[in-house]
C-alpha cells in the first residue's frame, strides 16, 4: 500500500453508554503513515474512539475497517494495532526485555528470533542493554520507552498512543515530541495519538481532529486548524483567540465589511464571505496577528485596508511577560478586551509599552477568520 | 500527628491496656493452660498432674491419629483447591461486573456468613440426605421411565463426599473475598495490554492476572485451609463415622473420654500445622511487599 492511501475507516461509528452518547456518528479516514491525533477536551470521546480502535470498547453502531477489513467484532489480540497505554500498564512482574518480548511469545514466536527483536525494538527506544532490569528500577520516560518498544516489536500496522506524554515533565516532554516524531519517521508504521494537549497534537501531527460532546468537528492539518477553523469552538479550543461577534453589511466578491459593536467602523477584509448582507457571524482573531502601536493622532495604516478601518484606541490594562513574547490585554472605550502578543525581538522590546498606556491595535485584512457558526 | 507514648500516657493506657488485658486473660492465659496440659497425666477423673511428659504428642503421632490427621489435611486440602476452582471465576465475574451487580453479587457471597452454621449445615443434610431433595427428585425422574429397576438413592451424606461437600460450600465465601479484593486492585490497563499484545484471555489470566493476584491468592488459600483443617461442625453432622477429621476427635478427648491432656496434645499439634501454614503466607507476602516497595 502507499503512503497515503486509507488505512483506518470509520464509518458511521456511534458508542452509546446508556443515554449518554460518547462518540456521535464518526466518518474519519487516517492515512498509510501519517502521525494522526484526535484532539478534544477530556469527554470529548477521543479516547472512546482510540479504544474502539484498539478493539476495547465495540461499537454501538456503524462499522471499523483496518486495511480494509471490517474490525468491528474482531478481538483486540487479533487487530493489527498495537496501543501505547497513558499508564504504560508495564508488566510489574517482568524484566523490561520480557515485557517487550511478552508479545512475541504469545504469538509463538521462536525464542531466538524473539531475543533478536526484542534486542532491536530495545535498541530503537534507546534502551539497549536494560533489558534485564525490573520495571521498578525504571524512571517513567524509560517505562514509557518499554511500552513503545513493547507495542512496535509486534510490527503492528497501526501504533496507537493514549495521552503519550502528559505524564512526562515538560523538559523531558519536549525531548520525547521530536523523539517520537524522528521514531515514526523511521519505522514508517501509522501512528493515531489521542491527546487534550493542543501543543502536543499541532507539534506532531500531519493531520488532527477536532471533537467535541462526541462529534467530529474538524479534521486538518495543524496550520489548517489554526488558521482556518471551521467553527468557533475549534477557533477557542485550538490557541487563544478573541472572537469578535458582528454582522455582516458588504459582501463584494474581491472583499467584505462587517460591522462589529465597539468598533466604530466595520471591519474590512480581502476576501468574499459566503453569506447574505446582515448574516451574523464571528471574526476570530488571533493574539499574535493584532499590532501595538503607539497613539498618534491618526490610526496606523497597514496598506491592505481602506484608512482609518482594522484599527481601534484602546488602553493596556494587563501584561503578562512571557519571556520569548508578552500579552497585552487592551480594553476598548465601550468596555470589551482584546489580547495582542508581541514578540519580543531584542532584549529591551518589552519595555516599548507599558500598562495604562493609550494605544492602537491594527490588524492585517487577511487576519481575521470568518465564521459562521 | 503520631504522638509517642510518654507524650500523652494517660491515653495510651485508656487505649492500650482493656486490648491488652482482654488478650492475656481471654486468650493466652486459657491457651498457656491447654499447653501445660499437653504435658500432663490424668491422675483422677478431675485431677490432672503436670508431668512434664512428651507421651501425649508420642500417642498423638500414633498411626491412628496420624492418619485422622493427615486426612484432615487431606480434607482442607482438597477444599480449599476445589474453593479455588469454584472461587476464582466467581471472584472473576465479581471483579468485572457493573458496579449494580457488583454489589449485589458481594452481598450474594456474605448472606451465608449472617446465617448460623448450624442452620445452614441442616439445610444441607435436607438436601444430601437419603429422603433428601436431591434423592427425592432423582426417584421422581427415575420413575417417569417404565421397566427400569428400583430406584437405590444415592448415598451422599455420612461419607467423605458430604464432607468435603459441605465443607467446600461453608468455606467458599473465605476464598472468593480475598481473590476479589486481590483482582480488584489490579489495573485493568495490564489486562488490556496483555490482549493488545495478542494474548488471549486464558493466556493472560495466567500469565497477567494470577501472577499480580498472588498475594490475594495465597491469603485465600491460608484462610481457606486453616478452618477447613480445624473444622468440627461439618464433619460431625455431614460425615459417618469413618469421615471423622481431627477437631472430632479432639472434642471426645475432651469431652466423653475425658483426656484433657492428650485432647491439648492434639489441639497444639493443629496449632503448630497452623502457624507453619501462617509462616509461609507471611514469607510470600513479605517478598511481593518488596517487590511493591521498590517500585
Amino acid at each position: 500500500m502507499t503512503k497515503g492511501s486509507p488505512i483506518i475507516r470509520f464509518e458511521g461509528v456511534t458508542k452509546r453508554y446508556g443515554k449518554v452518547v460518547a462518540v456521535d456518528a464518526v466518518d474519519l479516514e487516517v492515512r498509510e503513515g501519517e502521525f494522526f491525533a484526535l484532539l478534544g477536551p477530556s469527554g470529548c470521546g477521543k479516547t472512546t474512539l482510540l479504544r474502539m480502535l484498539a478493539g476495547f470498547e465495540v461499537p454501538s453502531e456503524g462499522r471499523i475497517l483496518i486495511d480494509g477489513q471490517d474490525v468491528t467484532q474482531v478481538g483486540p489480540n487479533k487487530r493489527p494495532v498495537n496501543m501505547v497505554f497513558q499508564n504504560y500498564a508495564v508488566f510489574p512482574h517482568m524484566s523490561v526485555a520480557d515485557n517487550v518480548g511478552y508479545g512475541l511469545k504469545v504469538d509463538g514466536v521462536p525464542s531466538g528470533e524473539r531475543t533478536m527483536r526484542v534486542e532491536e525494538a530495545l535498541a530503537l527506544v534507546k534502551l539497549d542493554g536494560l533489558g534485564s532490569r525490573r520495571p521498578d528500577q525504571l524512571s517513567g520516560g524509560q517505562r514509557q520507552r518499554v511500552a513503545l518498544a513493547r507495542a512496535l516489536v509486534k510490527r503492528p500496522r497501526v501504533l496507537l498512543l493514549d495521552e503519550p506524554l502528559s505524564a512526562l515533565d515538560a523538559k523531558l516532554r519536549e525531548a520525547m515530541r521530536t523523539e517520537l516524531c524522528q521514531l515514526q519517521a523511521q519505522v514508517g508504521i501509522t501512528f493515531v495519538m489521542v491527546t487534550h494537549d493542543q501543543d502536543e497534537a499541532l507539534a506532531l501531527a500531519d493531520r488532527c481532529a477536532v471533537m467535541n460532546r462526541g462529534l467530529l468537528q474538524q479534521v486538518a492539518s495543524p496550520s489548517d486548524l489554526y488558521e482556518f477553523p471551521a467553527s468557533r469552538f475549534v477557533a477557542d479550543f485550538i490557541g487563544s483567540v478573541n472572537m469578535l461577534e458582528g454582522r455582516l453589511v458588504v459582501d463584494e466578491p474581491d472583499h467584505a465589511e462587517v460591522a462589529v459593536a465597539g468598533i466604530a467602523q466595520p471591519i474590512f477584509l480581502d476576501h468574499g464571505v459566503t453569506g447574505a448582507a446582515g448574516t451574523t457571524l464571528w471574526l476570530a482573531l488571533r493574539p499574535e496577528k493584532i499590532e501595538l502601536h503607539k497613539a498618534t493622532p491618526a490610526p496606523p495604516a497597514l496598506g491592505d485596508a481602506p484608512a482609518g478601518r482594522n484599527a481601534v484606541a484602546g488602553t493596556i490594562t494587563h501584561v503578562a511577560y512571557l519571556g520569548s513574547e508578552s500579552l497585552y490585554e487592551v480594553k476598548l472605550p465601550d468596555g470589551q478586551k482584546l489580547k495582542a502578543l508581541r514578540s519580543n525581538l531584542t532584549r529591551w522590546d518589552q519595555e516599548d509599552f507599558a500598562l495604562g498606556e493609550q494605544v492602537w491595535l491594527a490588524w492585517h485584512a487577511c487576519s481575521p477568520a470568518v465564521l459562521l457558526s | 500527628m503520631l504522638q509517642r507514648p510518654s507524650q500523652a500516657p494517660g491515653v495510651f493506657a485508656a487505649v492500650g491496656v482493656p486490648p491488652v488485658v482482654w488478650l492475656f486473660a481471654l486468650f493466652l492465659a486459657p491457651l498457656a493452660v491447654i499447653w501445660t496440659y499437653s504435658f500432663g497425666e490424668n491422675r483422677t477423673l478431675v485431677d490432672i498432674a503436670i508431668t512434664g511428659s512428651w507421651g501425649n504428642y508420642a500417642r498423638a503421632l500414633k498411626p491412628l491419629y496420624l492418619a485422622i490427621l493427615l486426612k484432615s489435611m487431606g480434607f482442607a486440602a482438597l477444599t480449599t483447591v476445589l474453593c479455588f476452582i469454584l472461587g476464582l471465576p466467581v471472584a472473576l465475574a465479581i471483579t468485572f461486573a457493573s458496579r449494580r451487580a457488583k454489589l449485589l453479587l458481594l452481598v450474594a457471597i456474605m448472606l451465608p456468613f449472617w446465617t448460623n452454621l448450624l442452620i445452614r449445615t441442616y439445610a444441607l443434610m435436607a438436601i444430601l440426605r437419603t429422603e433428601g431433595l436431591i434423592n427425592s427428585g432423582l426417584g421422581a425422574l427415575w420413575g417417569i421411565v417404565p421397566g427400569l429397576p428400583p430406584f437405590e438413592p444415592l448415598p451422599l451424606i455420612n461419607n467423605n463426599f458430604a464432607v468435603v461437600i459441605g465443607l467446600v460450600y461453608v468455606h467458599l465465601p473465605f476464598m472468593v473475598l480475598p481473590l476479589y479484593a486481590a483482582l480488584d486492585r489490579l489495573d485493568r490497563s495490564l489486562i488490556e495490554a496483555s490482549l493488545d499484545l495478542g494474548a488471549g484471555h486464558l493466556a493472560t489470566l495466567w500469565r497477567v492476572v494470577v501472577p499480580l493476584a498472588l498475594p490475594g491468592i495465597v491469603s485465600g488459600i491460608i484462610i481457606t485451609f486453616i478452618p477447613a483443617l480445624g473444622a468440627y461442625l461439618t464433619p460431625d453432622l455431614l460425615g459417618g463415622t469413618n469421615s471423622q477429621m481431627i477437631a472430632n476427635v479432639i472434642e471426645r478427648q475432651f469431652r466423653s473420654a475425658n483426656d484433657w491432656p492428650f485432647g491439648a496434645a492434639l489441639s497444639f499439634l493443629l496449632m503448630y500445622l497452623t502457624f507453619a501454614a501462617l509462616m509461609v503466607q507471611a514469607i510470600i507476602s513479605r517478598r511481593s511487599a518488596e517487590r511493591e516497595a521498590a517500585r
